[in-house]
């Protein structure tokens, strides 16, 4: 099986669709325009930006690249996971907390699967690094987005049931477990929604590409669960190092509970 | 046998203040609100930031782990939380007689908290704040919401625990008639100063 190529005016046509859902929200005054035309800019030039670099990087495979590549996508993820909580640590701290829990779970579960599950010659090349990193990243950032917007407002909401607990002589860990349990539950819906729906509901994104691009059904249906797999394990170990990080932000030494080092969003 | 001291404490925008509590004394504190009862019943407990020192039996309270002081240090808010379905599942032990004092017979456990009056809920929460045998009750306007039969109940069962287990109290209440029955020491907090009742 061959793959078509995609002309110019191919996507145009495509963007006329654009074209067309701005109009209906200038019609029904969505006040969505702006947004919508700023996204739909923001889509075709980082994306031919990112071909354009994975093209070269792919033509002379580099380790620092590699690196470099990846640190971006790191620190772009770790910001845009804080960017819409609610409430937040004052100071870098929400950053630090996204960063670390993004760069160890992330990071580390996609080296894992580079040299281990799929055996790449060099772990990093690129073909392989690139999309996978990019995946891990995006799927970790959103359960952790999930994860540390439900522990803060859920501490904000609960603080007098949490502090009778202290008073009563339970330990912070103890006083928020019940929050910490339902934080952990909303971040891991996604990956656990996906993966009970993967091939009935959805063909993931990455085995559309991959049967596109002209792969066996079969082949692309391997590496699909490979990535559902260790999307799931990432999720589940960023969000653990997210919630264990800010939970000892939120209590002091003396285990007391300690509001005052979260802000409000605006 | 518990002393409960206080030494130049000062928490938010209010302190320093001295006070000793001894062993089975109840000290009423009232003034009027915003004055800094509650915040200073609070800090005594752990639960903000504070200076100053604690001393319980002359041990420093940084001594204790913060569980265990705050186990000592039994503070019972105006309003009590709830975040179990029944009764039972805050309880870890009872004591069945202190139940009959404050007028529940044991089938109480069984019941959800949703069900329970404001009363009831208040009775409650001091029975499971006593079963950590704290050595010092901190109790902010706890009979504020009661009827008089309950508020009396409540006081008796104070001042059986306070003999029994030697304890030493604060307790903030603006009821004239109630501080009459229950204080052996009554201040007012007003301008930053604890000075004793005329």
């Amino acid at each position: 099986m061959g793959i078509i190529q995609l002309s110019l005016t191919d996507l145009s046509i495509a963007a006329l669709l654009i074209v067309l859902v701005v109009i209906i929200n200038l019609w029904q005054q969505l006040h969505l325009t702006k947004s919508l035309v700023i996204s739909a800019v923001r889509t075709v030039l980082q994306l031919f930006a990112i071909g354009f670099i994975l093209r070269s990087l792919f033509a002379h495979p580099k380790f620092i690249w590699v690196t470099v590549l990846a640190l971006i996508m790191l620190l772009v993820a770790s910001h845009e996971a804080i960017a819409r909580q609610k409430k937040r640590f004052s100071g870098w701290w929400n950053y630090y907390f996204s960063f670390v829990a993004l760069l160890i779970a992330s990071f580390g579960i996609a080296i894992f699967t580079l040299k281990i599950i799929i055996g790449a010659h060099p772990w990093y090349e690129p073909q392989y690094a690139i999309p996978l990193l990019g995946m891990v990243i995006g799927n970790t950032m959103t359960s952790i987005s999930l994860s540390l917007n439900q522990l803060t407002q859920t501490v904000w909401q609960q603080r007098s049931i949490i502090e009778q607990r202290l008073l009563l002589g339970q330990s912070a860990q103890k006083a928020v477990s019940d929050i910490w349990r339902d934080s952990i539950r909303i971040g891991m819906i996604p990956s656990i929604n996906a993966m009970a729906v993967a091939g009935i509901v959805t063909l993931p994104g990455m085995m559309t590409g991959q049967i596109l691009a002209g792969i066996s059904p079969l082949e692309a249906v391997k590496y699909q669960i490979m990535i559902m797999f260790i999307l799931t394990a990432a999720s589940s170990f960023g969000i653990m190092l997210a919630l264990w990080l800010s939970s000892k932000r939120l209590f002091d030494e003396r285990q007391r509970l300690r509001l005052d080092r979260l802000l409000s969003k605006n | 046998m518990s002393k409960l001291q206080i030494d130049n404490l000062s928490f938010h925008t209010f302190g320093p203040f001295d006070l000793i509590v001894q062993p089975n004394q109840c000290i009423v504190i009232s003034g009027t609100s915003g004055a800094g009862k509650s915040l200073l019943l609070r800090a005594i407990a752990d639960l903000d930031p504070h200076e100053g020192m604690l001393l319980l039996d002359n041990q420093n309270y940084l001594l204790f782990p913060p569980t265990e002081w705050r186990k000592e240090i039994g503070l019972l808010p105006a309003e009590s939380q709830w975040w179990y379905e029944t009764v039972e599942e805050h309880f870890t032990n009872i004591e069945p007689a202190w139940f009959a004092q404050l007028g529940f017979d044991l089938t109480i456990l069984k019941r959800k908290v949703s069900g329970l009056s404001t009363g009831e809920r208040q009775r409650l929460a001091l029975l499971r704040l006593l079963i950590n045998k704290p050595s010092v009750l901190l109790l902010d306007e706890i009979t504020a919401n009661l009827d008089s039969e309950n508020t009396v109940r409540i006081e008796k069962l104070i001042h059986t625990y306070k003999q029994q287990y030697q304890a030493a109290i604060i307790w903030v209440s603006h009821n004239a008639q109630q501080i009459k029955r229950i204080a052996d020491k009554h201040f007012v907090l007003k301008d930053n100063l604890l000075t004793p009742a005329r």
